[in-house]
C-alpha cells in the first residue's frame, strides 16, 4: 500500500488518488462459498477523492467481467479514461470532490488481486487451475474486507453495472447494515441459461486452445521458463472467446448501424479472411483483450457468474434476500436493447425489493446500444444517477 | 387529456387527495408523474410513498426528488407489488386511460387497504350537451382533445363507474366533485343531479368484504407481503 492511500489524511482535493495492494495480514483467510480458504489474499484497488470526518461519504464501484479498478481517471497501462469516467468525475454523479471512491479487482480478477494468475505461496508457483473456484459472494467479501482495512464501517453508495451490480445486490443481502444506498444497472440476479450458455462457449474456446495446458501456461521456475509471461497462454481460445461474449454486449441495431454488409476491400476475397468489416471489428476485439486479460482468470470469472443465483442462495426467494436491507434506498437501471441482461432481470430485482418492502427506484433507459450502453455516454442513465445520487447525498446529510 | 388539463385537474385532487389521507400511513401513486403528489405527502403527513410512472422522465425525476419510483404502467405492472403492502393506492385522473379500468381497480384494493380514483365524468352536463349540439364526440374543457388523438380509451360517467364498484363490491367511502377552478364538493354520488353537474369524481374506495390476506409471506409468493415498511 503506497502513501497516498491514507484516506484520512489531511488534504482535501478532487485530484486526489490513491490505491495500492491490500494484503491480508499473515495467519488470517478469507472463508470461500466453496469451503476453501485463502491465504495471503490480495486486493488491488484504487481510490479517488478523500473521506470525509465522519466516514460518511465512501462510494464503493464494482466492475464488470473485464474491468478493473481503474474506474476514473486514467487507465495507466493504456492511457485510456477509466472505464466508467463518464460517470465519474468532476461534476459527475460520482464525484471525488464530493465522494471517497472506492474501486478494487475483484477476487478472482488478473490486475493486482488474487486470481489465477497470482503466486500460490505454498509453492512458489502461480495458481492456475488450483485457485479456488470463487463466486460473487466472495468478491464482496473480499471488498468489505478491504473497507475495514481503509476505515470504511458504512458505504454511502455501492454502484455497479454488469457484474458489478451483482456486486451491489450481493452487498445488500449480505452486508445491508453497512449500506446507504445501492445502485445495480444493467445487472440481473442470476444467471440465465442462456448467459450460462455462453459463458460456456467462451471457456470451451480458451480449453480447447493446446495453449491452455489445462490452465498451466504461466511461465514456471521449476521448468526453466524464464521470466512470466501470461501472454504465452491461450491466446487464439481467448480471442475466440471475447469475440462470442463481445456480441453479446451489442445490440443488433448497433451492429448493424455501424458495420451492416460492408466490406473491408472491394468485393469479397472468396476465401475466409474477415471480408467483413464487422468480422474485422470482432477479430480486433479478440486480439487487443489477451494482451490485457487472462485465460484463467476469464474462466474463474465467468464461473462465478454462473454460480450467481441470489433467489436460491434464501431459499429460492429472491424478496429474502432484501428482508434486511428496508433501509436501503436503491436505484435499478436497465437498457431496453440489452439481451445479455434484459430488462425483465431488472423487473425481477425490483418486484423483490418491492415484496421485501425496500425503497427502490427503477428505470429502464431506452438506448439502441445493447448491454455496453451502461459504459457509454448515455445522458438519461447519466441524469438518472446524478439524481438518485444526490437526493441520497442530501439525506444522508453530504454536501 | 392534454398535459395541460390532467395537471390542472390533478391540483384538484391533490387537495382532496392531501385532507384524505391519514398522517404516517403508506401511499402508492399509480401514474405519479414527477412526484409532485408523493413530495407533498412526505412533506405535509409524514408518508412514507412509492410510485409507479411509466414515463423514462417522469421516474428520473422522481429520483431526484429522493421518491422511490418504479417505471411501469397500472396495465402490466401493479401485480409487482406485494398484496396489502400500502393504506392507500391513488390512481389520480388515469382510470378512463388504462386498457383494462376493472382489473386495474381490482389491483389497486389488492396492493391497498383503500384506493383513491378520480376521473372526468361523462356525464357531466357539457359533454352531454356538446354531443348532444353538435352530434360529435365531446370536446369539453375538461376533455378537450378529438376523439382519434385521446388517452381517454374508457371514460365513464359517475352512474356507470357506481355499477363497476358495485360490481367488485366496492364500499364508497367518501365521494367529491370537482370542477375546475371551484373547491372540491363532498357529494352523494348515487343522486342523479350529480351526475349532471361533477365535471370530475374522487372516490375513496375499500372492499366490502375484506380479501384473505396473508401475512408476511414470503414463502408461496414472491409479491404477497404486509405490513413490511415498518418492520
Amino acid at each position: 500500500m503506497d502513501a497516498n492511500a491514507d484516506p484520512t489524511r489531511e488534504e482535501s482535493s478532487a485530484d486526489t488518488v490513491g490505491g495500492g495492494v491490500y494484503r491480508l495480514p499473515a495467519g488470517t483467510s478469507l472463508s470461500l462459498d466453496s469451503g476453501a480458504r485463502l491465504e495471503g489474499l490480495e486486493i488491488a484497488y484504487q481510490t479517488y477523492g478523500v473521506l470525509n470526518a465522519d466516514r460518511s461519504n465512501a462510494v464503493l464501484v464494482c466492475h464488470a467481467l473485464t474491468g478493473d479498478q481503474y474506474a476514473a481517471g486514467v487507465h495507466p497501462a493504456s492511457g485510456k479514461p477509466g472505464w466508467w469516467s463518464r460517470l465519474i468525475g468532476p461534476c459527475l454523479p460520482v464525484d471525488p470532490a464530493r465522494h471517497f471512491i472506492i474501486a478494487s479487482n475483484v477476487l478472482g480478477g488478473c490486475t493486482g488481486s488474487s486470481g489465477p494468475s497470482s503466486i500460490d505461496l505454498s509453492t512458489g508457483q502461480p495458481w492456475g487451475l488450483t485457485f479456488p473456484v470463487i463466486t460473487i459472494a466472495d468478491m464482496v467479501r473480499a471488498q468489505a474486507l478491504l473497507l475495514d482495512h481503509l476505515g470504511v464501517g458504512t458505504l454511502f453508495c455501492v454502484i455497479g453495472g454488469s457484474m458489478g451490480g451483482m456486486q451491489a445486490l450481493q452487498w445488500a443481502a449480505d452486508y445491508p447494515e453497512r449500506l446507504f444506498s445501492a445502485v445495480i444497472v444493467a445487472s440481473a440476479a442470476r444467471h440465465s441459461a442462456q448467459n450460462i450458455a455462453f459463458n460456456e462457449v467462451g471457456r470451451q474456446a480458451i480449453m480447447a486452445d493446446p495453449d491452455w495446458r489445462g490452465g498451466d501456461y504461466g511461465a514456471r521456475a521449476d521448468r526453466g521458463d524464464s521470466q512470466p509471461d501470461r501472454r504465452k497462454g491461450p491466446e487464439k481460445g481467448l480471442a475466440v472467446a471475447r469475440m462470442a461474449a463481445h456480441i453479446t454486449y451489442l445490440s443488433e441495431a448497433a451492429l448493424q448501424r455501424k458495420f451492416g454488409r460492408e466490406l473491408q476491400r472491394d468485393g469479397v476475397s472468396w476465401g475466409f479472411d474477415a471480408d467483413f468489416q464487422v468480422e474485422s471489428y470482432l477479430r480486433h476485439q479478440g486480439s487487443t483483450f489477451v494482451d490485457r486479460f487472462d485465460a484463467n482468470s476469464y474462466l474463474y470469472i465467468t464461473r462465478a457468474l454462473d454460480y450467481f443465483d441470489l433467489a436460491q442462495a434464501h431459499g429460492g426467494v429472491l424478496a429474502r434476500a432484501f428482508t434486511r436491507a428496508r433501509e436501503v434506498r436503491f436505484c435499478v437501471l436497465s437498457f431496453t436493447s440489452d439481451w445479455l441482461y434484459p430488462t425483465a432481470e431488472s423487473r425481477n430485482i425490483v418486484r423483490a425489493l418491492n415484496a421485501a418492502g425496500c425503497r427502490a427506484g427503477f428505470v429502464e433507459i431506452e438506448s439502441d446500444k445493447g448491454h455496453d450502453a451502461f459504459l457509454l455516454d448515455e445522458p438519461v442513465m447519466r441524469e438518472a444517477l446524478a439524481g438518485f445520487i444526490g437526493a441520497a447525498a442530501t439525506a444522508r446529510g453530504l454536501k | 387529456m392534454t398535459a395541460l388539463s390532467k395537471e390542472a385537474a390533478q391540483r384538484e385532487d391533490f387537495r382532496e387527495i392531501l385532507r384524505i389521507v391519514r398522517p404516517g400511513s403508506r401511499v402508492l401513486d399509480v401514474g405519479c408523474g414527477e412526484g409532485a403528489l408523493l413530495e407533498l405527502l412526505g412533506q405535509d403527513k409524514g408518508v412514507d410513498g412509492r410510485g409507479l410512472e411509466i414515463s423514462p422522465g417522469g421516474v428520473a425525476a422522481c429520483l431526484a426528488r429522493g421518491l422511490s419510483v418504479v417505471q411501469g404502467d397500472a396495465d402490466h405492472d401493479l401485480d409487482d407489488f406485494p398484496t396489502g403492502a400500502f393504506h392507500y393506492a391513488v390512481l389520480s385522473q388515469t382510470l378512463q386511460a388504462v386498457r383494462a379500468p376493472r382489473h386495474v381497480l381490482d389491483e389497486l384494493l389488492r396492493i391497498a387497504d383503500r384506493a383513491i380514483v378520480s376521473f372526468p365524468n361523462f356525464g357531466h352536463w357539457r359533454v352531454r350537451w356538446s354531443l348532444f349540439s353538435r352530434g360529435r364526440m365531446p370536446e369539453t374543457r375538461a376533455l378537450p382533445d378529438p376523439w382519434w388523438n385521446t388517452a381517454n380509451i374508457h371514460l365513464c360517467t359517475l352512474r356507470d363507474f357506481l355499477d363497476l364498484a358495485e360490481d367488485l363490491d366496492l364500499q364508497i367511502e367518501a365521494c367529491s366533485a370537482l370542477t375546475q377552478g371551484k373547491p372540491a364538493r363532498s357529494i352523494d354520488p348515487e343522486k342523479g343531479l350529480e351526475n349532471w353537474r361533477a365535471e370530475a369524481a374522487i372516490f375513496l374506495l375499500s372492499r366490502r368484504t375484506p380479501a384473505l390476506r396473508p401475512t408476511l409471506d414470503l414463502e408461496t409468493s414472491q409479491t404477497t407481503a404486509s405490513d413490511l415498511f415498518n418492520p
